[in-house]
């Protein structure tokens, strides 16, 4: 029960890309294609959860016991850095068919700031190893909801006349804002739901 | 000769200031721009970052093997990412906490990044230390501007000082998440307009 809400609240109600701001960058860039943003969305799940677990074992079994907290971020990120290349040249090995949907996207994951953020806010959370991966999936997978979704919108605002200005990034701000204002709607069911334990 | 230097460095202050016209940096650009502080402190911090980070780059730019220069430039900035956060922990302990996760995400920044594979690793080390000079102080003005405008409308204050009359009813749906994609997105469209033409 409990895990189901950190679920709720990570994906929903306190969304990563809407309520927490991470990961805007590629929100922008991907979402102007449906079959991209599935990519990114797919390889983002993938290489996060992969990545919190990683950096969760390196934090509690080799900076803790050493009193090395400081170097976190320096660590983090080169966990992160070689993480990826791994993933890379094992799919191209081993999973050629994975490799050739995620592939493209894997190189870019490494800038990507909700894969440092999460492993990062799992520690300051002081969360264990089972709620670090469930907490990473849900909120890799609210992330590439809302990447999905953005695509869909994208799509039809592509055929829509948007004043000039507008036109790119800054109407798909704006869009992201009210998008971020439709998910503040699920507040509600993170109340009830914490009500019900 | 002094012409191009001049140039080098104000290109970042109106031409391809960052975030509006070089749309890079989004996420921390949102998160911490909720009151006119914490965007001033999070430019300063990034201006450093992106200085140190442009110089060293650049005086290793022929030592570095091509293959992983980007693994290179993500362990130079990390440096001095720790670096920032151990200063603000020390001496400015509520921007601190202010600033929270978004300290050790000034790594996956990708101005940063950006700077120092598009800039930095082609050009020798003073036209780099302009660059990034000039690029840091355009990321602080745009952050410090996005942040004034959420902070006096959204909650009627300016750098923590009440500057709206009593009266005012602040307009709190720029200081939530939602508001600051929309104000983003507008002045994006401003930024367009006046470009434009």
């Amino acid at each position: 029960m409990e895990l189901l809400i950190l679920v709720i609240s990570a994906m929903l109600v306190k969304n990563i890309l809407l309520a927490q701001y991470l990961g805007n960058c590629p929100f922008c860039g991907v979402s102007n294609r449906m079959d991209t943003a599935l990519g990114m969305g797919m390889a983002v799940i993938f290489v996060l959860t992969l990545s919190s677990a990683c950096t969760w074992v390196v934090q509690r079994y080799m900076l803790d016991p050493f009193g090395l907290g400081y170097l976190q971020t320096l660590v983090f990120i080169l966990v992160i850095a070689a993480l990826v290349q791994l993933v890379e040249m094992f799919l191209k090995k081993s999973a050629p068919l994975l490799y050739q949907a995620l592939g493209i996207y894997l190189p870019l994951i490494t800038t990507n700031c909700a894969v440092l953020g999460v492993a990062i806010i799992c520690i300051r959370r002081d969360y264990d190893f089972v709620h670090t991966i469930v907490f990473s999936l849900a909120s890799a997978a609210g992330f590439s909801l809302a990447l999905v979704l953005m695509a869909g919108i994208r799509r039809r605002i592509s055929v829509s006349p948007v004043p000039r200005a507008l036109q790119g990034t800054a109407i798909t701000l704006i869009t992201a804002g009210l998008m971020a204002l439709a998910f503040f709607g699920f507040a509600g069911v993170d109340a009830s739901l914490t009500a019900l334990k | 000769m002094m012409d191009l230097r001049i140039r080098e460095f104000t290109k970042g202050l109106w031409k391809e200031i960052p975030p509006f016209r070089l749309v890079l940096g989004l996420c921390p650009a949102l998160a911490v721009t909720k009151s006119a502080d914490g965007g001033l402190g999070m430019g300063i911090a990034v201006t450093f970052v992106l200085l140190c980070s442009n110089v060293l780059v650049s005086l290793l730019r022929n030592v570095i093997p091509k293959k992983v220069r980007i693994a290179s430039y993500i362990a130079i900035v990390a440096t001095y990412v720790v670096l920032v956060e151990m200063i603000t922990q020390a001496y400015f302990f509520p921007l601190y906490q202010k600033l929270g996760i978004f300290i050790p995400l000034i790594v996956v920044n990708c101005i940063i990044l950006g700077r120092a594979e598009a800039f930095a690793s082609k050009n020798p080390v003073l036209p780099s230390a302009l660059d990034g000079l000039g690029m840091g102080i355009g990321y602080t003005l745009s952050l410090t501007v996005l942040a004034s405008i959420r902070e006096i409308l959204g909650s009627g204050t300016w750098f923590g000082m009440q500057v709206m009359g009593s009266s005012y009813q602040p307009f709190s749906f720029l200081v939530e998440a939602p508001g600051a994609f929309v104000c983003l997105g507008l002045i994006l469209g401003i930024m367009n307009s006046l470009g434009k033409r």
